[in-house]
């Protein structure tokens, strides 16, 4: 299915809207990670807006889709796009790590807010989407269950036991999006543990898995798609991204995984962004 | 003691210079870290020696494994993470693979506690000296400053077998001198008083001693104890302070279950039975928020400890003139 051009449109609109959130949260945070949120907007306004069955109605339902945030660093990009998706008021964003905020480091699983699951020891999402896609199927409603991942959580052991439980299960309701940016703490990913081919790997275990342009909402839109049309493998999409995609001064810069841009840098950010 | 003016240095700082100073004379150390060697300071030695350090990626529980194997090789294995993974990732590689075989591994895991602020309750590990404390063969070493953190390094290099060491990621003031005498298994009285006896260990001992001193204020005279080996643990240390303050208060950035409050009570309850009476957090996890705004909350800043402590005081002269009477 094509991307209409209205929606397409909206996607690219929330995208910018997740950058400018992420600079002026991180900003007003005085700390955070503002590299990988950058570079998951687009694939997470895909996700968001053209997918994910998730809005303040249906956020009690327990027939609506799920989502679960494995790499939770990367949480201001989330916190973005809940906001959006009107969960709670944009406003809000700006007490992002601030004591007794709603918004906390990682996320907190709550109800309100719509966040399914709290996460921020990487490496344990899957296994929990693999459980929620599990109560999906026994329940018979026909729900999709997506978790975020990323290069540097494919280092840790658990989530391959995962990949093989989702696959042994054949749980085709669930679909992986996987942050490849080549970048994590200590540097670049294949400088520290190169996880390799993920796209193999995922195959390997027996999942659907696709390379993706992850800047390319159209083909991200394509391959979220295909995995719907998939009825007894769970989906991997490997989303190639740049880490700080949008701020040149950030691009492929392992230094801002986890550093807060000063007033100074956030203006900068914010102008490239279009909005300063 | 006045620490105003002291410098502040984070425990994981004087951990990451010491482990590259002790790289020098030891070529059997071997160093590992799990994709966080900027924020755990192993960095220094992964400068100072490339070939014996290695980078396992966010991958801890076979990073534990991988010191274990290490380890069986004649190598002296420092790991390091965030406590929270080092620790709770890796607990059963810990037990299995290093404590029941009694291997040469030291874990030295930062960012432990409440002070590691803003990224929340999936990162304040609270937990960690109970799982280590509980565990056979294991020593835990919880350094007050800078500079005990540097001889607790040295005293797990030299110590044949497991040995886990709590950092902290704040700065705090750096409060004893180069030739300070750390001794696995030894307590330090900072304070003398004989209304009761303040023990404290990492962060907490700063906050005691500044309790200490509002408390000197009220005309209480509070005697402070640092306690950075809380395993083994200085009983005679702690016997003396039952035996002449006649209370003990406890105090630290940790859950109260299992932690320092526990590993002094099972000795004062055993051996010289007074009022033990625990500050730490109490069965809950942690939140986001500032080091300062997070130990106010839960009364574990030097106020608090003096608020915790005047209620203990009066309730135990209450309870003195009933006995009295
Ligand atoms: C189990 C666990 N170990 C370590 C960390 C600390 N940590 C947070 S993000 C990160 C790097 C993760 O790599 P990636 O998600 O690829 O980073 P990004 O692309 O966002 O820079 C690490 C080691 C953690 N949160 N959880």
């Amino acid at each position: 299915m094509v991307l209409s051009k209205e929606l397409k449109l909206e996607v690219e609109r929330t995208a910018r809207g997740v950058r400018e959130d992420i600079i002026r949260m991180v900003n007003a945070a005085g700390c955070g990670h503002p590299g990988g949120p950058l570079g998951m907007a687009d694939f997470m306004a895909t996700l968001f807006v053209a997918h994910l069955n998730l809005k303040p109605e249906n956020r009690d339902a327990p027939d609506r889709d799920r989502f679960i945030l494995g790499n939770g660093h990367t949480c201001a990009g989330y916190y973005s796009l809940l906001a959006q998706r009107g969960l709670f008021p944009r406003e809000e964003l700006l007490e992002f790590r601030k004591f007794g905020s709603r918004l906390q480091g990682h996320p907190h699983r709550s109800a309100e807010l719509g966040i399914d699951m709290s996460t921020g020891s990487l490496g344990t999402g899957l296994s929990v989407g693999v459980g929620m896609a599990l109560a999906a199927r026994l329940d018979g409603h026909g729900s999709r269950i997506y978790v975020a991942s990323s290069d540097g959580e494919s280092q840790e052991g658990q989530i391959w036991e995962a990949a093989t439980a989702a696959a042994h299960y054949g749980l085709a309701n669930l679909t992986v999006l996987v942050d490849f940016n080549n970048v994590q703490i200590d540097g670049h990913m294949r400088d520290v543990m190169d996880v390799r081919d993920l796209r193999e790997k995922y195959t390997a275990f027996g999942w659907h898995a696709m390379d993706v342009d992850g800047h390319d909402v159209e083909a991200i839109h394509q391959a979220l798609c295909d995995a719907k049309t998939e009825s007894e493998r769970p989906s991997a999409l490997i989303c190639h991204t740049v880490i700080g995609k949008g701020v040149s001064f950030m691009e492929d810069q392992p230094g801002w995984h986890g550093v807060a841009p000063d007033n100074e840098q956030a203006a900068a950010a914010l102008a490239e962004l279009g909005t300063g | 003691m006045d620490l105003s003016e002291a410098p502040r240095i984070a425990t994981r700082e004087a951990y990451g210079l010491s482990l590259a100073e002790l790289g020098k004379s030891r070529g059997d150390i071997v160093v590992l870290d799990a994709d966080l060697s900027g924020s755990t300071r192993t960095k220094y030695f992964a400068q100072a020696f490339p070939d014996r350090f290695f980078n396992c990626g966010v991958a801890e529980a076979n990073m534990l494994g991988v010191a274990a194997g290490l380890a069986t090789g004649g190598k002296t294995v420092f790991a390091s993470s965030f406590a929270m993974f080092a620790t709770g990732k890796a607990w059963e590689q810990i037990r299995q693979s290093v404590c029941v075989p009694e291997l040469n591994v030291k874990i030295c895991a930062t960012h432990a506690g409440l002070t590691v602020g803003e990224d929340g309750k999936s990162h304040q590990m609270l937990e960690d000296i109970t799982l280590m404390r509980v565990l056979p063969h294991m020593t835990v070493l919880v350094p007050a400053d800078a500079t005990e953190a540097a001889a607790a390094v040295r005293a797990a290099a030299e110590h044949d077998g497991p040995v886990y060491i709590r950092l902290s990621r704040a700065s705090t003031p750096v409060l004893f001198p180069e030739d300070h005498p750390f001794a696995i298994g030894k307590g330090h009285l900072l304070r003398d008083g004989t209304d009761l006896a303040l023990i404290a260990c990492g962060v907490e001992v700063v906050e005691a001693l500044a309790a200490a001193e509002l408390l000197a204020q009220d005309g209480f005279a509070v005697r402070v104890i640092d306690m950075p080996s809380i395993k083994p643990i200085d009983e005679d240390l702690i016997c003396a302070a039952a035996e002449e303050c006649g209370a003990i208060m406890t105090v630290e950035e940790h859950q109260v279950c299992g932690g320092l409050g526990d590993a002094v009570g099972e000795v004062v309850g055993a051996r010289c039975p007074v009022p033990v009476h625990k500050l730490g957090v109490h069965d809950t996890f942690g939140q986001s928020g500032t080091p300062t705004e997070l130990l106010a909350h839960h009364g574990l800043d030097a106020a608090g400890i003096a608020t915790s402590a005047r209620a203990l005081l009066t309730t135990l002269a209450a309870d003195n003139k009933k006995g009295r009477a």
